[in-house]
Parts: structure tokens; C-alpha cells; sequence
């Protein structure tokens, strides 16, 4: 009843290939904008900015990179967390080591090298497949963790290893206060979402999806697998990277490599397997559930056994966490394979036809 | 020159024990064609119901005797990888039969999680301790020849000797038995087996169950030589590179993998290693690997990878 | 599959609002809050877990003591395990409860680093006793972190003094070699700065052994260890990878008399199950070891576990890493009670409050005598400039079933470390482009 496209008459092409064709559509998403940059930092607390809504942002941008690759060009890659560091040390280099670098053309030239990086562990991709090449890609996760720690010249010199950023600041605004870093996130994750889906709907995206389905027959009717393959391992990268370099700069403003490790691939992987693969609002779904579950599980826990009276210790909380993340992740797949990005679509259909049945 | 046949030794020894827990991988992919990451976290319950189980059934029975602890607690952790062989089947894998490769891959990243959880809280978190009677000296060989000898861990050499018997004794089932051969048709084809009547349920848990066997083995012998906690399901990171050197669908592939890897890593960390600074052990296991597969790309002895179109 | 679909958007929604509904802040209590992360699961758990129940029991301790000055603690844990985002998480979502997070200590080098940025801004004081940067005990410029009664270098300075006097004076130890095991991360990085400095002005060589975290697999390590034949170990490591070197050193042929860990490899935990074994394995300890007739856990044994209260197990009282959780605790306390001093008895202090009491804490002998730490601690003075306190630290060995004392007392030698304290701290505030403290900030 609402959510109808009737009366809705395209007159030029520009206007029937937009994202969002349907009206309600392109309402929804300017209103859901507003409310992001508007009405959430108005409302919500320091907690909220710094535990969730800052890392749920980071995070969903690394994790629409890493969709580019596995779901879009079908290459399984457990490296992500790699890329993100490469990312967050460039970009710190950058910020160090050139007097008056811009804040924003660090964070983005620790994407380029993120992708220089992200290219040459893509080549083995033009061989491997499948499996072996998930496996694979985690020679660039180790090597990066180990490289971190022990090139120096990476950490500026630290004695420690570890690295830390002064205060932000970005276009003359300084980036200090958890509602000046959300903004600043998330000027960079709709920038990127935008370029991201337009790229996915363009011929180089037709082309990651081609290889993806049917490699074999795709590069029989002329695409190139090593130009398709490599370019989805460099736009992922890039986009991986950035989110790295934020993760470092603006969410933890100080980090050791081990920030990066393989938790984080195998956690950016989740996140793109349970939103939906091949989707770029799936990666959304992905994050908010996986940065947003085990803070919730650790408040609810307690709160739920002192319900029925048991007192939890916090030992156990981490336990019964770790048991019911894993429980909710096989749920998940079993339920619904697609991601919750297909449920979303499911809905939206039911939406079309609602209030009637049919 | 002495000082290489040890690393040597250490290298091939240590590889042997990575292999026994590619062995896990490799049967569960053989027979459902499922990479199981959840690997490391059975072994790591295994070992925990090893280790508590010998604590408590003296407790419980008051029988003081080492080997009846042992046996016992041998027999219900292999009991309880077997519940667990069951619940994963009816409730995961039964439920995912037809799913692409990669969901399959999460799924049991989920259980590795809930597996982590569900040890922990069964059995607790602290260090514990595997008593089977490894010796722990070391051995000293060619002691006239090169001076100060050639080092080989006495619990290393019994370690890689077990594994050779399960490898051989899982050769044999395989290739002898009824079971053995339902498991190869099951790998070969799921829907032809099943079409010939064989059940393909109860061979996943029979395999899932073989798997467990094989996690409490490598549980036992890492538990021992290491301690038992949370960190033991982190070797099976270690074991990966085995897996996809050798080819995610052979058990001989897992043994040969597994040496090389072994013995590439303790060589490059003590040649190599000072070099570079040290520290180089696992990026140069999965680079080692990854420049095999650069020229088998399904692994040294995996099936090639055909492609229909 | 509709009710499915429908069930699911309902949890989703629910727990989306759970999750915003728990950041409500609680009113003003009148509690001295302490937060404690703790490391319960994980890699660490066996390590952190006495600690924090050390931390616990002595809280409660306090309480049954009367509170300070009246003012009860309240301890409210938050599981980190030992990761660094999920110690921010913890943070922000602690540091403003029940009036105010008084004081955090991480227990954790990386999430120290990491809430070194953020505790400026909240005014909020960190302790990292024994851990955490080392030149944060130059309180001239790092103004909220206290790394009480030691650091590394304190620690790395006293394990050389104590193998230089076996050897029979500094002298003696030209020529030989070094080996430093060590956790490869910053936590075990932060040692070899001093090693390193000893050795060039005494002419021992230092061989660095990086093993990557979790480190459970050190085959390689230790047959270099084997072809190098140092004459002394050094273990800067965490958890697991303590005990897994033992095993290593069992199996390689490792003399366990000459291996030396620091302050964090030097516990129950990592040589109970190595056993009989481990005999001879040393380590330097900050002041404190293991303390089972130390007159505050007798109190402890007394009138917390005693009442039923006791957050772990009985047998775990006095450990070494209980002692740890208890010593930190207490000086979590002492610092409170010395900024009630200035602010105002018996109400609850702030942050901001009690890091003027961590600054000015003026525990003696006397003092630590009535609290029930005789024979456990020497005097802790801080000041401005010094957050750091003391210097004291002992080594312990192995005897097979417990740790026996194995030194005297023995003092860091503060001519070298205060210079390398300065001179990184002087590199980290000309990195942030900080200002060095003027001496009027010093005052108030």
C-alpha cells in the first residue's frame, strides 16, 4: 500500500539506472542519513559513540571491502586483518613523517598502500581457488603481524612497538569530542557506501560476479580473470585500508598489531557472511549484529541470571557469550544462509504487498 | 653439522604432530567435504575432558591407580567427542546438507566458538595437566661423532611414533573395512552413495566421531607435551599450511605436508630467523605453502580441481 | 517461516534496545568505585584469574575493615580477555558508573597504551603496577599513569644485578652471553631497552629470542638456545608461553637454574604443572612473592573467605598473583585514602581527586605494617616528578613444590634507568607535541 511504485514514471535513463528508483526508497535512505548525522548525536550518550556506534561505522566499512572481494568476485580471503593494519601504519607514516600532512589524505594514502599490499597477495589468486586460496591469504595476515613488530622503521622507532596518534584534526575542525569522530566516520562510510555500490552496479562489478559464479565460463566470453581479480583485491583493499587506518586513528587513537590479528579477519568475515554476501547493505547488517551482540550478550547476562536469581561470574559470562555468539552464528546459517540482507529483501517484498496476503 | 640433523629431527618431529591434527581436517573434508576450523577447539575439548576426567575419576572412585585414571578418563572423552560428533551432525550439518563451501566454513567457525565456550565452562580455564607417561628427558644420539650430540625429545619421538600407528591403523580402516569403504563412496559422491543405500547421517557422525578420535590423540600428545588450555585450539592455526600443502583430501598428504612444513619452519626460524630478527616460524609455514600450491594448486597430493562449465 | 522471520526482527530490535537501555548511567552512589578488567578467559586466563581475585577479596577485605573511612569499595569486573578493544569497551562502559571509576588498572600492556589516550581527557588515574610504559613513571609528563612500586626496567636492572652477584660483580659478566626470551609484542619489547643498556656498559652479549604470541610452539627457540649455549635466560613472557619455555627447556636440557623471568613469568601457574621439573627456575619479583604467612592474608583467610566471601578458591590466597591483585588493590585503596586526606574524609573522592593521592602517596614502613603488609612491601613514596614509588624488588626459585626467596633486597639502579625514563617520555611528548607539567600543576 505504501510501499508502491505506482504513478512513479521514469522519463529519462539517468533516472530509471539510480540506486534507488523507487521513491520511498531514496526517502528512506536521505531520512535514515539525517537521522545518522542529525538526530543520533543529538540523543545519544559517550557510551554509545565510543562502544558502538564508532567501531559499528569502522567496522562496516571494512567489511563492505571484504564484500567486494568474497561477495562480489567469490575470493574467500582471511588476510583482512592484515590490510587493515597496513592501512593504519601507512597512514600513521604518512602523519608522522610529512610535516602538515592533511588528516584526510593520510587516512587515504594509507588505503593506497593498503592496496599496493592487497594487489600482491591477490596474485596467487590467479592460481589458487576456493579453500586452499582462504588459507593462503593468511600468509599475508601472519606476515603482516609479524612485519609490524619487527621493522622498526614501521613504528617510527618505538621502543615498543606500539603507536599512538596526537589529537585530529580534519578540514580546520578538530576531531576530538566521540560526536566530531562519529560525524567524521561517518562522512567516510557514506562517501565510500556510494562509491562502493556504484562501482558493484558498473561493468567492473558485472564482471567480479561473472568470475564469481562461473570463472571458467567467464573468462571463455572474454573477461579477464587477472584484471577482474586483481582490480577486486585492490578496490577491497583500498576500502579495507581506510577502514584500518580509522580503526587506528579515531577508535582506539592507539594500537600494537595485535589490534589486527586474525580475530579481526575472522570476525570482519563473519559479519560479511551473516549481513549477506554480494550485498552492500548486508555488510551494515553484518556489522551492527556482530559489534553489536557480544555488548549486549555481557549486560544482559548478568541482568538476566540475577532475574532468576543466579549470580554469574564474569568468567562464566565470557563463556556463556562465547557459546551463545557461536549457537547464534550456526543459527543464523541455518536459518537463513543468504544473510540477514536476504531477509531484509524478503521483507521489503512482503512490504510491496502488505496489508494484502497476496 | 650436528647442530642441522637436530633441527632437522626437531623439524620432522614437530611436523608429525602437526600432522596429527591435519589428520582431523583432512578426514572430515574427505568424507563431507567440509573444512572443519572447528578442528583446534575439539582437540583443545578433547584434551580438557582428558585431563579433567583423570583428575576426577580418582576422586570419584577412589581408585589411586595412574593407568585405571587414564583409561577411564580415555574412555569418556572419547565418549563425549562422540556426543558431540552427534549433536554437530543433527544439528549443523544435517541442517546445512545442500550449502555452498563457504557457509559450511562459517558454521563450523560457530561451533568452534560454542566448543571454546562449552569447554570452558565444563571444565574450566586454568592450566591442566596430561600425565600419560611421555618421558620428558632428552635424548642424546651420535654422541661420539658430534659433540654434545644430537638432541631429540624422547616425548616428540613416542608423539611422532603414535601417529605414525594412527595414520597406519586409519589406512587400513579406510581401505579394509565395510565402514572405511562407505566413507570413501560418501566423499566420492554424496548422492550416489546415498542412492545405494548407504546412510549418509550416521556415516557423518561416524566420521565426525574418527575426527574426535583422532583430536583427542593430538589433544593428548600436545596436552602433554604443553599443558592443557586455552591456547592448545590455537595450534590448529599451525596446522593449516599442512592441510593445504598436502592437499585438503589425502591422509598421506597430511604425514608429507606436515613434515615439510615442519621441518621448513625450524630450519628458516634458525637459519633464516636471526636474519630477519627472529620470530619468523608461522608466516614462513603458510608462505612456504602458499609458493606449493602456486604449483599445485590443489595441494601436493589433493584432487585436482576440475571445473565444469 | 513468516513467525521465523517475525521472531528474529523482534530479537534483533530487542536486543538493539537492551543494548542502548544498559548505557543509562546509574545515580550517584556513595561508593568508592573501583572497576576491575579482568582476563578470566582466554590466553591469560590462568595468570590473570588469581589476580583479580586477589583484587576482589582485598576490596571486600577493606569493607570489613570499615571502608575508608567509612566510604565502602565497590568492585564491578568487566572481562577483557587480555584483548585490546574489548579493554576500551570496558572502559567506556565502566568509567562512568556508580559515581565515577576512581582508578583502572588493565592489567595489560596494549590496552594500557590505548587507555593512555583516553584517560587524559576522562581524568581518570591509571595504575600499571609492573607493566604497562615504562617511562610513564616520569610524571612530568604522563600525568594520569603510575606504574607503582615498578616497571620493566626496574625489573630488567635487578635480575641483571642479582646474575652479576652470583657471578662474583659486574665485572664477571663481560663476555658472557644473554639470551632474552621475550613475548613478541610491546609488552615484551618494553624489556630489552634496559638489557641492552646494561650490556653495552658491561660487555655482555644479548641474544634476542622473539617468540610470536601465544607461543605455544618454542621448538626452534630453545634448540637456538641449544646451539648458542647463553649462560643466563631471561623470560619476558605472559600465560601459556612461561610454562610451554619450561617444557621446551626440560626437553632441550635447559639448566632451569639459570633461567630468570620477570615479574609476570614468575608464578604457580607457570611452573605447578611443569612440577618438580621447573627446580631452580628464578624470577624477579616486584617486592612481593608468594605470601602465605604475610599477616593481611591471614586477615583475608579470616574475614572474607572465612564469612563465605572469598572470590576464588581458598587455596589461592597468597599465590603470587593473588598477592599481585591484593597489592594493587591496596594501593588503589591507600591512594584514595590520601586524597580523602586533602578533599575531604569520609566522602567518596573523583578521579581527578584520587590521582592527586596516587602522586602523593607516602606509604611507610609503619604504615604498610598496620595495613598487614610486614615483610611483603618496603616504603612507597611518589611524587611529581616520580610516579613510580620504589625500586625494591627480590627473586625467587622453585624448589619443586613452592618459591623460596633466593636474594635480599635489591634496588634498581636509578642513575640509569631515570635517564632513559626521561629521555622516552621527552620522545613521546614530543611526539604528541605535550608540554612538560610545570611545577604549579604539581601542586593541586
Amino acid at each position: 500500500m505504501l510501499y508502491r511504485e505506482n504513478g512513479q514514471f521514469k522519463t529519462s535513463y539517468q533516472a530509471d539506472q539510480q540506486i534507488f528508483p523507487i521513491s520511498q526508497d531514496r526517502l528512506a535512505i536521505l531520512l535514515l542519513i539525517a537521522v545518522a548525522a542529525i538526530v543520533v548525536p543529538a540523543f545519544a550518550s559517550e557510551y554509545m559513540f565510543r562502544a558502538i556506534l564508532i567501531p559499528f561505522l569502522i567496522l562496516s566499512l571494512a567489511a563492505l571491502g571484504l564484500n567486494i572481494l568474497v561477495g562480489y568476485c567469490g575470493q574467500v580471503s582471511l588476510g583482512t586483518g592484515a590490510f587493515m593494519a597496513v592501512g593504519a601504519y601507512a597512514a600513521y607514516n604518512f602523519q608522522v613523517r610529512v610535516e602538515g600532512m592533511p588528516l584526510v589524505a593520510s587516512l587515504l594514502m594509507g588505503g593506497v598502500c593498503a592496496t599496493a599490499v592487497g594487489v600482491l597477495f591477490g596474485i596467487p589468486s590467479l592460481r589458487i581457488k576456493g579453500l586452499y586460496l582462504a588459507v593462503a591469504t593468511l600468509a599475508a595476515q601472519f606476515f603482516a603481524d609479524w612485519a609490524f613488530l619487527r621493522i622498526s622503521w614501521f613504528t617510527n622507532h618505538s621502543p615498543s612497538g606500539s603507536v599512538s596518534v596526537g589529537s585530529l584534526q580534519a578540514f580546520g575542525w578538530r576531531v576530538d569530542t566521540p560526536v566530531e569522530k562519529y560525524l567524521f566516520c561517518l562522512m567516510f562510510v557514506v562517501v565510500f557506501a556510494l562509491l562502493a555500490k556504484n562501482l558493484v552496479r558498473s561493468a567492473i562489478g558485472r564482471e567480479w560476479m561473472a568470475i564469481r559464479d562461473m570463472d571458467v565460463a567467464a573468462s571463455v566470453i572474454g573477461i579477464r580473470p587477472i584484471y577482474a581479480k586483481l582490480t577486486a583485491f585492490a578496490v577491497s583493499s583500498f576500502i579495507v585500508g581506510v577502514a584500518g587506518a580509522l580503526w587506528g586513528f579515531v577508535h582506539l587513537g592507539s594500537w600494537e598489531p595485535a589490534a589486527f590479528s586474525i580475530d579481526r579477519s575472522f570476525q570482519l568475515l563473519f559479519m560479511v557472511i551473516i549481513g549477506g554476501l554480494g550485498s552492500i547493505m548486508g555488510s551494515f547488517f553484518g556489522a551492527a549484529f556482530i559489534v553489536v551482540l557480544p555488548i549486549f550478550l555481557n549486560q544482559a547476562l548478568p541482568a538476566f541470571g540475577s532475574l532468576v536469581g543466579l549470580s554469574i561470574s564474569t568468567a562464566a559470562v565470557a563463556h556463556t557469550e562465547l557459546m551463545i555468539f557461536g549457537g547464534l552464528i550456526v543459527f543464523f546459517l541455518i536459518v537463513e544462509p543468504h544473510g540477514l540482507a536476504r531477509l531484509w529483501s524478503i521483507g521489503k517484498e512482503k512490504l510491496r504487498l502488505w496489508p494484502f496476503p497476496h | 653439522m650436528g647442530f642441522f640433523l637436530e633441527t632437522l629431527f626437531g623439524g620432522l618431529m614437530a611436523g608429525m604432530l602437526y600432522s596429527l591434527i591435519a589428520l582431523g581436517f583432512v578426514l572430515i573434508f574427505k568424507a563431507s567435504g567440509v573444512f572443519n576450523f572447528a578442528q583446534g577447539a575439539m582437540v583443545l575439548f578433547a584434551a580438557l575432558a582428558m585431563a579433567r576426567f583423570s583428575e576426577w575419576i580418582p576422586e570419584w572412585t577412589g581408585i589411586e591407580s595412574r593407568l585405571v585414571a587414564n583409561v577411564g578418563a580415555f574412555v569418556l572423552a572419547m565418549a563425549m567427542m562422540v556426543i558431540v560428533a552427534w549433536l554437530i551432525e543433527k544439528l549443523v550439518l544435517g541442517k546445512l546438507v545442500n550449502q555452498e563451501g563457504i557457509t559450511l566454513l562459517m558454521a563450523t567457525l560457530g561451533i568452534t566458538y560454542f566448543l571454546d565456550g562449552a569447554g570452558q565452562t565444563l571444565f574450566g580455564s586454568e592450566i591442566y595437566k596430561i600425565d600419560v607417561g611421555l618421558p620428558k628427558e632428552p635424548l642424546f644420539l651420535f654422541e661420539s661423532t658430534f659433540e654434545g650430540g644430537v638432541l631429540i625429545g624422547k616425548e616428540d619421538l613416542y608423539a611422532a611414533g603414535i601417529a605414525a600407528a594412527l595414520v597406519l591403523v586409519l589406512t587400513i580402516f579406510f581401505q579394509k573395512t565395510g565402514t572405511g569403504r562407505a566413507l570413501r563412496a560418501v566423499a566420492d559422491d554424496h548422492q550416489a552413495a546415498q542412492s545405494i543405500g548407504i546412510p549418509l547421517s550416521r556415516i557423518w557422525v561416524i566420521v565426525w566421531s574418527v575426527a574426535g578420535f583422532v583430536a583427542l590423540v593430538a589433544g593428548i600428545i600436545w596436552g602433554s607435551k604443553l599443558g592443557v588450555q586455552f591456547s592448545l585450539s590455537l595450534v590448529a592455526l599451525k596446522a593449516l599450511p599442512v592441510v593445504i600443502l598436502g592437499g585438503l583430501t589425502s591422509v598421506p598428504g597430511a604425514i608429507i605436508g606436515g613434515l615439510i612444513i615442519g621441518v621448513g619452519e625450524k630450519l628458516s626460524e634458525i637459519y633464516l630467523g636471526p636474519m630477519l630478527g627472529g620470530g619468523i616460524e608461522i608466516w614462513f609455514a603458510y608462505v612456504l605453502a602458499l609458493v606449493f600450491l602456486l604449483f599445485r594448486p590443489q595441494g601436493l597430493f589433493g584432487e585436482k580441481i576440475i571445473d565444469r562449465v | 517461516m513468516k513467525t521465523r522471520s517475525l521472531t528474529m526482527a523482534v530479537a534483533l530490535a530487542l536486543a538493539a534496545a537492551g543494548s542502548l537501555g544498559t548505557s543509562i548511567a546509574f545515580a550517584q552512589d556513595k561508593v568508592q568505585f573501583f572497576p576491575s578488567l579482568t582476563g578470566r578467559t582466554g590466553p591469560v586466563a590462568p595468570n590473570a584469574t588469581p589476580f583479580a581475585n586477589g583484587y576482589a577479596d582485598y576490596m571486600k577485605l577493606v569493607n570489613a575493615r570499615g571502608g575508608i573511612n567509612g566510604v565502602m569499595t565497590l568492585v564491578e569486573e568487566c572481562e577483557t580477555a587480555y584483548a585490546t578493544d574489548r579493554g576500551v569497551e570496558c572502559y567506556e562502559r565502566l568509567k562512568g558508573r556508580h559515581g565515577g571509576a576512581t582508578v583502572f588498572q588493565p592489567l595489560s600492556t596494549g590496552i594500557t597504551f590505548a587507555l593512555t589516550e583516553k584517560i587524559p581527557n576522562d581524568k581518570i588515574p591509571m595504575i600499571t603496577s609492573g607493566y604497562g610504559r615504562s617511562d610513564s613513571a616520569d610524571g612530568g609528563v604522563f600525568k594520569w599513569n603510575f606504574p607503582l612500586i615498578g616497571h620493566y626496567w626496574v625489573a630488567g636492572d635487578v635480575v641483571l644485578q642479582h646474575i652479576a652477584k652470583k657471578e662474583g660483580g659486574w665485572d664477571k659478566l663481560k663476555g658472557k652471553k644473554i639470551a632474552v626470551v621475550y613475548h613478541d609484542s610491546p609488552f615484551g619489547k618494553e624489556l630489552l631497552p634496559i638489557v641492552q643498556e646494561r650490556s653495552k656498559m658491561h660487555g655482555f652479549e644479548v641474544q634476542l629470542l622473539p617468540v610470536p604470541a601465544p607461543g605455544v610452539e618454542q621448538k626452534a627457540t630453545w634448540l637456538q638456545i641449544r646451539q648458542q649455549r647463553p649462560d643466563f635466560v631471561i623470560m619476558q613472557t605472559w600465560g601459556v608461553m612461561t610454562s610451554t619455555a619450561l617444557k621446551e627447556a626440560v626437553a632441550t636440557g635447559y639448566p632451569r637454574e639459570r633461567m630468570f623471568g620477570t615479574w609476570w613469568s614468575g608464578a604457580e601457574p607457570d611452573v605447578r604443572d611443569v612440577g618438580a621439573a621447573a627446580k631452580g627456575y628464578n624470577a624477579v619479583m616486584m617486592q612481593h612473592g608468594a605470601e602465605f604467612e604475610a599477616p593481611v592474608v591471614k586477615e583475608i583467610l579470616e574475614k572474607v573467605h572465612g564469612k563465605g566471601q572469598g572470590t576464588g578458591p581458598r587455596e589461592e590466597v597468597g599465590s603470587v598473583l593473588y598477592m599481585r591483585g591484593v597489592v594493587g588493590a591496596m594501593l588503589a585503596v591507600e591512594g584514595a585514602r590520601a586524597a580523602q586526606e586533602k578533599f575531604g574524609k569520609g566522602k567518596p573522592v573523583t578521579g581527578e581527586q584520587a590521582r592527586w593521592g596516587y602522586e602523593n602517596l607516602n606509604l611507610t614502613q609503619a604504615k604498610l605494617d598496620g595495613l598487614g603488609f610486614k615483610g611483603v612491601l618496603r616504603p612507597i613514596s611518589t611524587s611529581c616528578a616520580d610516579h613510580m614509588g620504589s625500586a625494591w624488588a627480590r627473586v625467587h626459585t622453585w624448589d619443586g613444590s613452592k618459591f623460596v626467596w633466593a636474594s635480599d633486597w635489591l634496588q634498581a639502579d636509578e642513575q640509569i634507568i631515570k635517564p632513559m625514563v626521561r629521555a622516552s617520555a621527552d620522545k613521546y611528548a614530543a611526539e604528541k607535541k605535550l608540554q612538560r607539567r610545570a611545577p604549579s600543576d604539581c601542586q593541586g
